[in-house]
């Protein structure tokens, strides 16, 4: 029944897509071919499939991420090639001053969130973690527009490259955490992520059709919002939505989560930064 | 003569102060997943009953789509079509649902409308907030649960 829903929906997109030269299937940003649909990860037991959240949306949002120029994230993008090269904190550093170039991130969001030194650390931490040490820099606000804005940016080097965050090791027991949370039924409407995003994707809930909850694509522009989505605000929202006291965005458990569900993705092409309506 | 007055009596008695406080979401007693009792002891308003399936924390065509509803936008696909339930199920077999589906569907994702104790991490509603200390109040009043049965029951194929 999924399957015939997907197939459904993609039929609906290559008609609604077809002025642009491009099926809803197959996602080409700026000429490269991204994988929006391949195998499930093994240790993932409830999805044989996994599908990029883009595949979900419509014909109209789904073209806003194929080309740069009509992507509204390109503007905090190069926001974030400016904060990149001005300097900040009592240091007299920006990352210029360490890093030659941003492109020497490439491939690194592809293996967010991971263990450093026994700690788990989200890109957030990475960049905060700079700016106190490196720079003498006041921390960024975790959802905050510099944070995310650079977020993107480094999550823009990797675009295309296959998600590949590591689950074994040292990173078992965050593993174990945040596969537990996405289980349990929070709340008093008692839904867990599965509930909507493995047992019903590709349904309607009211008007939201449902994907799978990936988060290759973060941080999203969200055209409602008109600014990027953090990883930790999205699920702040989803547990919002179970009427359930939610966890903060930089807290542990969300850490713990966001390594889950990054791993969920496992084998899907980085696409940030993605576009949702 | 006089002990059936007395059992009268008592009935009367118990069916007054049922319809003053109806029966508590704790109170509730299953059978087969079905609750025979009316919960407030006053007949359900279909009128309103079709009103809660659209809004408040009924929304119940969030999930379901149902035919008699179509001038309203957005049905869900998460539960099945509501049409044809009023035969499907007995009054009190919709009741049941409404207030605790998982009791009749085990683990069903359908929210439990008449409960409140149980959960984890509850909220005080869509704020993101916990709920203050105690009790929440049930998703759905006893008075609320009759009026969308009232409007199930009406749901026959035609
Ligand atoms: C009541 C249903 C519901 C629950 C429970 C839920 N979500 Fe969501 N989620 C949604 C809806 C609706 C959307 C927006 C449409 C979509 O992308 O699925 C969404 C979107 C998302 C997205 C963005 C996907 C994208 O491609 O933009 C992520 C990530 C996500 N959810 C993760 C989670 C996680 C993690 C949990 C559990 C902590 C969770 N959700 C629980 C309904 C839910
Ligand atoms: C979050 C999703 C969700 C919401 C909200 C929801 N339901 Fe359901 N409902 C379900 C699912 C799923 C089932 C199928 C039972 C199962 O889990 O196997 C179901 C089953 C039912 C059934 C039995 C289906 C049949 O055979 O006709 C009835 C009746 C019903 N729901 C009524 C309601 C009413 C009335 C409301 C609102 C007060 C409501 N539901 C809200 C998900 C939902």
């Amino acid at each position: 029944m999924k399957m015939t829903k997907i197939i459904a929906t993609v039929a609906a997109c290559a008609f609604g897509a077809a002025a642009s030269a491009q099926d809803g299937n197959t996602l080409f940003v700026e000429g490269e071919k991204m994988v929006t649909e391949t195998a499930a990860p093994d240790h993932v037991e409830g999805l044989r499939t996994i599908y990029s959240g883009w595949r979900f949306r419509t014909p109209e949002t789904q073209a806003l991420q194929m080309d740069d120029f009509e992507n509204p994230a390109m503007i905090f993008v190069d926001q974030a090639l400016d904060l990149f090269n001005t300097v900040d904190g009592s240091e007299g550093r920006s990352c210029a001053s360490c890093h030659e170039s941003v492109e020497d991130f490439a491939g690194l969001t592809a293996t967010m969130p991971k263990v450093i030194d026994g700690k788990l650390t989200t890109m957030e931490d990475l960049l905060n973690g700079h700016r106190a040490k490196a720079m003498g820099a006041e921390p960024w606000k975790w959802s905050g527009p510099e944070m995310q804005s650079m977020i993107a940016l480094i999550g823009l080097q990797s675009r295309g490259m296959p998600m590949n965050v590591a689950i074994d090791g040292d990173a078992a027991p965050f593993y174990e955490q945040g596969k537990e949370m996405y289980y349990t039924r929070y709340g008093q409407l008692e839904m867990s992520c599965a509930n909507c995003h493995e047992d019903n994707y590709g349904n309607m809930i009211r008007a939201d059709h449902l994907s799978q909850g990936q988060i290759n694509g973060f941080p999203t522009y969200r055209l409602k919002q008109a600014k990027l989505i953090s990883r930790h605000n999205r699920f702040r929202g989803c547990i919002r939505d179970t009427r359930a006291e939610t966890f903060a965005e930089g807290s542990d458990e969300f850490r713990a989560l966001e390594l889950y569900v990054a791993s969920r993705s496992n084998g899907l092409s980085v696409e940030t930064p993605a576009v949702r309506q | 003569m006089k002990q059936t007055l007395a059992i009268l009596a008592a009935t009367s008695l118990f069916a007054t102060a049922a319809f003053a406080e109806g029966i508590a979401p704790g109170d509730v007693e299953f059978v087969d997943g079905a609750v025979e009792t009316s919960l407030s002891g006053v007949p359900g308003n279909p009128e309103k009953g079709a009103e809660l399936m659209n809004k408040g924390a009924g929304n119940c065509i969030a999930c379901h789509s149902v035919e008699a509803l179509a001038h309203l936008p957005f049905h869900g696909e998460v539960g099945p079509p509501l049409d044809g339930a009023g035969e499907r199920w007995s009054e009190a077999e919709l009741r049941g649902i409404v207030a605790n589906a998982k009791i009749m569907f085990p683990d069903s994702m359908m929210p439990s409308f008449y409960k409140t104790t149980g959960f984890i991490r509850v909220g005080d509603g869509y704020t993101g907030k916990a709920a203050a200390a105690g009790e929440v109040a049930p998703l759905l009043s006893a008075q609320d649960v009759e009026d969308v049965v009232s409007f199930l029951v009406t749901l026959k194929y035609d």
